[in-house]
């Protein structure tokens, strides 16, 4: 349906973006199709945030532009098509006295609009959201009584709510400990399977690799973008291929941290 | 409880008195609901700021004969606005720049109020408090400021929910974060004017947290919070005012003190955060 263009759920050309006179990103370009899970990874300061800012019109690129369904940005308005979850650290306030359930049906606050109640339907859709997360059990506990793997599916679920076409997911493994990142990618795997598009950003690159079907690798520059079979093959071979020096150094900071 | 008799029949018997207690009611009503959102935005010491900053809004006003509600609103908001733009454009922080402006608006406040020889405001009323002033037409105004305060918070019950529980969310979602802020600023300056008879300026910062505080300690749910917190309000109005009759003391001082003592009966005692409650848990659990 449509031209080909249009099957891009997300779009980047050219994106250029600096603070200041520093560039953070060059030369970006990025096609996301339906239905795929894509796994960004990068370094910190690599501009991983940036890119996500700018793909969410929170910031304006000096150069190029970014397409969300055909639409340029700027002009963009079916927000509700699209589900954010932000890095857990530095964005919620974990003292608010809010339960799962109540903290999942603010994921419904845009659809619903701010001023009317929520429907028995629209309560239905939240259970649901929960369920698919696999939080049932915890719907009534105080959001900030559970752990941070718990806490993140809670965020998922409050994307989820409003039935997005694309999750985008910021670092959503940062201070879950490792059994529960391996559920939880395996949980987007299943999120994926029903057709959500996914694009998980993140440093993190162990356990990502199983469960992403396409990677690509951003350092001011984005590096390389393929399937991942592709992306396993540079990154465990080392490098006489171009891309792959970027992504061994890549590593080499990240244990020198 | 003779004493009590006596007071109930006194307020049955003097408008004055009777004005008194509704207006207690009503502040303590609007500044627990209100805190409650300060509280958890981590506000405290923004509200003590727009507080005290209401304070040359209001002499101006009496200097030109307007209304003490829109001086107050203007210069609590130009003073939050301030604030934000101190520290959006130079290294100074928050805290920092919210104690280099809100001192130099009262401070400009009282210079302008000496100025007015004579016919000047009654400084100690606006910063103590002095509720059994408060005529009818007062009591009206600060009714009309309740319901006004009121119909904003559920009007704008979800922008706020979701701006204090994670603005950058809020932010994704297009909400005009920042607006709500300044609307809560609004707010706030409006409930000070509205709490100036009762409690004063330099107390009505204690309205506006101990109570709320006092119900965050004894609830996980906002909404119970907020009603919790409004009821606190109320206790410490009237019991409040029944001491300051009792006792013939500003009244803001002996409504600050029953809010602080039912905080500290909530700070013990409180079934899921009491310090009393917890050692015993842990005592409990460690034998």
């Amino acid at each position: 349906m449509g031209n080909e263009e249009e099957n891009y759920v997300i779009n980047i050309e050219n994106l250029s973006f600096q603070y200041g006179t520093r560039a953070v990103l060059e030369n970006i370009n990025l096609k996301v199709k339906e239905g795929s899970f894509l796994g960004l990874v990068g370094p910190n300061g690599s501009g991983k945030s940036t890119l996500i800012k700018c793909i969410l019109g929170l910031l304006h690129p000096a150069q190029g532009g970014v397409k969300l369904f055909g639409q340029p940005v700027n002009k963009f308005k079916n927000w509700d098509k699209i589900g954010f979850v932000s890095q857990k650290a530095n964005s919620f306030n974990s003292g608010f006295p809010a339960s799962v359930f109540e903290v999942v049906s603010m994921g419904l606050f845009g659809k619903v609009g701010l001023f009317r109640f929520l429907t028995k339907k629209h309560k239905e859709k939240v259970r649901e959201a929960i369920e698919m997360v696999g939080m049932t059990e915890y719907s009534k506990q105080n959001i900030g009584q559970l752990s941070g793997g718990q806490q993140q599916r809670v965020f998922i679920a409050r994307a989820l709510v409003s039935d997005p076409q694309l999750l985008i997911l910021d670092e959503p493994t940062v201070g879950v400990d490792i059994q529960s990142v391996s559920n939880f990618y395996s949980m987007l795997t299943e999120l994926n399977k029903t057709g959500i598009t996914l694009l998980l950003v993140t440093h993190d690159v162990s356990g990502m690799t199983d469960h992403v079907n396409a990677v690509a690798c951003l350092n001011k520059h984005l590096h390389f973008h393929g399937n991942t079979n592709e992306f396993e093959k540079n990154h465990g071979l080392s490098a006489f291929h171009g891309h792959g020096v970027h992504i061994l150094s890549h590593n080499h900071e990240e244990k020198g941290e | 409880m003779q004493q009590i008799m006596t007071f109930i029949d006194q307020v049955s018997r003097y408008q004055y008195l009777q004005n008194a207690l509704i207006a207690a009611i009503l502040v303590g009503i609007i500044c627990g609901v209100i805190g409650c959102f300060i509280i958890l935005r981590g506000m405290a010491l923004m509200g003590d700021a727009i507080s005290h900053a209401v304070l040359p809004g209001i002499v101006i006003a009496y200097m030109i004969g307007a209304s003490f509600f829109i001086g107050a609103v203007i210069t609590g908001v130009l003073t939050a606005l301030g604030i934000g733009y101190i520290s959006q454009n130079s290294r100074i922080k928050d805290d920092s720049a919210i104690g280099i402006l809100f001192t130099a608006a009262f401070a400009l406040g009282v210079v302008l109020n000496s100025t007015l020889k004579g016919t000047s405001v009654n400084l100690w009323n606006i910063l103590f408090g002095n509720v059994l002033g408060v005529s009818r037409t007062d009591l009206w105004i600060t009714f009309g400021m309740g319901i006004f305060v009121i119909v904003m918070i559920i009007l704008f019950y979800r922008p706020l929910l979701l701006s204090t529980f994670d603005p950058t969310m809020a932010k994704a979602t297009g909400l005009p974060v920042k607006f709500i802020h300044y609307m809560l600023m609004l707010l706030l300056s409006l409930v000070t004017v509205a709490s100036l008879q009762t409690v004063g300026i330099i107390l009505v910062v204690a309205m506006l947290i101990t109570p709320g505080a006092t119900a965050y300690l004894l609830t996980d749910r906002l909404s119970i919070m907020l009603v919790l917190a409004a009821i606190f309000g109320v206790i410490s109005g009237v019991v409040g005012l029944y001491y300051s009759v009792l006792f013939d003391v500003s009244s803001g001082s002996t409504i600050v003190l029953v809010a602080s003592i039912l905080f500290g009966l909530a700070f013990f005692f409180s079934p899921k955060q009491g310090v009393i409650w917890k050692a015993l848990r842990s005592r409990v659990s460690a034998s």
